[in-house]
């Protein structure tokens, strides 16, 4: 005879096996990490549990400016992501016509090969006098001491290459479901182009854009900030439309903000791309916690940063939420 | 004469085939291969101020396409479009003076009822004081205040209707534009709307230009009407002209039930012509009802204009008298439908309201012999180019819409 299973139960039934899954698998180790951290001692002479909650201040204090780092590289390449993500899931959703699934496909085809593989192969194309570098040099175009690895601008655009799919994804799907008749509408209300709009957002973008690419490579900000500021201009008064600022764009709210946390997160505790494209001048937290782990060994420090790490990226994900508004990320469709 | 709000001269829109050069010059020797699907087809049509014009027929006719051009957002591919005699041919939607109401609503479901209204207030850069004072006075108009702070996801559907013709009037457009607007409110909410409309039409005193497949809704409210078939209108009037002197058999056969019967001229004395149909009857038909006809015609009278009579009865002087037998009798409540076959073969649908004969046992059963008989003045006559074959084609369509 077939028991069955009362109504109520079955929501709860379904979740069982992945909260199952989350407290073997995060939610146990987080907290044996969490104990781990409050150790004192060494590998050699052995642990003991003191409760040292001091370490906390001492990891943040020794360590801020990787923190600082890794937020900044990992805020540059969300912001690069979603620069070269949007037009991407935009063209796709809007344009891709009956290719939209061979585009798809083609933004998701890199993760065919592995992460690590395809960092290394950037090493390799990107080397002093590698396929890139090479001719160039040979040619004069560049200076022979000119080098693109072992800088922070390789790193962030490794990390933001190695994370652009999850940008564009959740772009592609928010907009792809923005309905083209509300385009309509907006055109019959007077949306029209967005010329002057268009052309100081443009400006205010393109300008922060090379400011901070200057701070990072170390140059006079001057001339980059000007010229990227007349062509992010040109490029807004051309592209964005009224139509695009007032529904397309706050319709895609919810994919901006699942694609940057999911590009952010990774990014922040990335170290991958930090130790094959940078140097140590260019190392993030994410490199300090493996150094801890598993070469100094010193398991007490690398927990409490990791979970430094952790608060940090909660509380930046919270600010976040607050800043674009969870109600129009869940506002209900007509 | 009353000024126009909308003149359409020779619009015409092709969709698929190509009609950028190269293309067609590569299949210019392939007859009409890849020419694409004739969607409106050189329409001229004048639509007068303050009017409440219809855009009737069945989907596929063209009607929402030629709207859609009106709004600017389809191009026409030949003919031109003007709005209180200015060409906005190729003005963009944004910059012509006309609103739609949209089949879907297409509120933008992220901004409040307010935002919604005010939206193309706000890009016409109205000042703050002025935009509230126009949202409240059109929420007001449609009935909804107090809704403002609500997102489209809160409302009903009638209500989101409202809100999208507030939204639109909101800008007092030159010519407002309603794409079926009522399709998808239930039959209850769709009537009190009709009334509804027609009422906020006559307020505010905008041009409506309204589609729909409704031949009813198209009645209820409108003040002239353009019933469509195949890319072009095939009559244009008022709903009393186009229900009483339907022109052709697609008109009579889309607005209500007809009887259509082939006939033959047979003479003529000053005032009526004479008809005679295939069993041999001879009909009276005013001449002023055949003046503007052409071709092959055919006779038609409404079910409601005809009464049903025994043989020994006296009819009016001067009324049709044609001998048929009941084959079908349903008892409507407010009136009797009868199916009523001729000697010739061909069934006529009878409405006898349940006045004089009310209980079943004075109603006509089938197999009893009648006389039908209807005054002259209420016969019309229609082209019937096709024939009767291609009007069975048209009576089924209609039938499905």
């Amino acid at each position: 005879m077939i028991q069955r299973v009362p109504r109520g139960a079955i929501p709860y039934l379904l979740l069982l096996p992945g909260i199952g899954w989350l407290v073997l698998f995060y939610l146990y180790p987080a907290l044996q990490l969490f104990l781990v951290s409050l150790w004192t001692g060494n590998i050699t002479q052995g642990y003991q549990q003191t409760w040292n909650f001091g370490i906390y201040a001492e990891g943040f204090n020794e360590y801020w400016p990787w923190i600082v780092r890794s937020a900044a590289y990992g805020g540059l390449a969300t912001l690069l992501a979603f620069l070269l993500g949007y037009p991407l899931a935009y063209t796709i959703a809007f344009k891709g016509g009956r290719y939209k699934n061979v585009l798809l496909f083609l933004v998701i085809a890199p993760f065919f090969t592995s992460f690590l593989l395809r960092t290394i192969s950037w090493k390799i194309i990107l080397a002093d006098n590698g396929l890139v570098l090479g001719p160039l040099k040979q040619l004069g175009i560049i200076p022979q001491d000119f080098q693109f690895l072992a800088t922070p601008v390789a790193v962030i655009a490794g990390i933001t290459y190695n994370l652009l799919p999850f940008m564009t994804l959740p772009l592609y799907v928010a907009l792809e479901k923005v309905d083209f008749r509300l385009l309509e509408a907006a055109r019959d209300l007077y949306a029209g182009p967005w010329r002057p709009g268009g052309a100081i957002v443009g400006a205010i973008g393109g300008g922060i854009l090379a400011f901070l690419a200057a701070l990072v490579v170390e140059i006079n900000p001057l001339l980059p900030v000007a010229v990227a500021a007349v062509v992010g201009a040109l490029i807004g008064r051309y592209l964005i439309s009224e139509s695009f600022v007032r529904i397309t764009f706050p319709l895609s709210l919810p994919g901006v903000f699942a694609g940057s946390l999911l590009t952010f997160i990774p990014a922040v505790g990335d170290f991958v791309n930090a130790d094959l494209l940078g140097n140590v001048r260019t190392q993030m937290i994410g490199n300090v916690i493996e150094a801890r782990f598993l070469k100094i060994t010193d398991y007490p420090m690398a927990s409490a940063l990791s979970f430094i790490l952790m608060a940090a990226i909660i509380i930046g994900v919270l600010i976040y939420a607050r800043i674009l508004g969870t109600e129009e990320l869940t506002g209900g469709r007509a | 004469m009353a000024d126009v709000a909308v003149r359409l001269v020779q619009l015409t829109k092709r969709f698929g085939g190509d009609t950028t050069g190269r293309r067609v010059a590569k299949y210019v020797d392939d007859a009409n291969a890849d020419q694409g699907f004739l969607a409106v087809d050189h329409i001229d049509l004048d639509v007068n101020e303050g009017e409440f014009f219809s855009l009737l027929g069945p989907s596929g006719c063209g009607k929402t396409t030629t709207l859609r051009m009106i709004g600017g957002f389809e191009q026409p591919t030949d003919g031109r479009i003007e709005l209180q005699g200015e060409d906005v041919t190729y003005l963009p939607a944004y910059k012509r003076n006309v609103n739609t109401v949209f089949q879907n609503y297409a509120l933008f479901p992220h901004l409040t009822i307010y935002e919604n209204v005010a939206f193309g207030l706000r890009r016409r850069k109205v000042s703050d004081a002025d935009v509230k004072k126009r949202v409240t006075e059109m929420l007001e108009l449609v009935e909804l205040p107090g809704y403002e702070a609500r997102k489209p996801g809160q409302i009903s559907g009638g209500q989101a209707q409202r809100v999208a013709l507030a939204r639109a009037l909101v800008n007092k457009p030159a010519v407002l534009l309603l794409d079926e607007p009522l399709g998808a409110l239930d039959l209850k909410l769709r009537k009190q709307m009709q009334i509804e409309l027609k009422r906020i039409q006559q307020e505010v005193g905008i041009t409506f230009i309204y589609v729909t497949h409704d031949q009813e809704e198209a009645m209820t409210m409108s003040d002239r009407i353009a019933v469509m078939n195949h890319g072009h209108y095939e009559q244009l009037g008022d709903p009393e002209v186009l229900y009483e002197r339907p022109r052709t058999r697609f008109v009579a056969g889309f607005l209500g039930v007809s009887n259509l019967l082939p006939a033959s001229a047979d003479g003529r004395d000053d005032r009526y012509a004479n008809f005679r149909l295939s069993d041999g009857t001879a009909v009276r038909v005013p001449i002023a009802v055949i003046q503007d006809r052409a071709g092959t015609l055919a006779l038609g009278v409404r079910p409601e204009k005809i009464r049903l009579l025994e043989e020994k009865d006296e009819s009016p002087a001067g009324y049709n008298r044609v001998a048929g037998r009941i084959v079908h009798a349903s008892y409507l409540g407010v009136s009797t439908q009868y199916i009523v076959q001729l000697k010739d073969g061909h069934r006529v649908t009878v409405y006898e309201q349940n006045v004089t004969r009310a209980t079943k046992a004075e109603l006509w059963s089938s197999g009893e012999d009648v006389v039908l008989c209807w005054a002259p003045e209420h016969c019309f006559v229609v082209e019937d180019a096709g024939g009767m074959a291609a009007a069975e084609a048209d009576r089924e369509l209609a039938a499905v819409v």
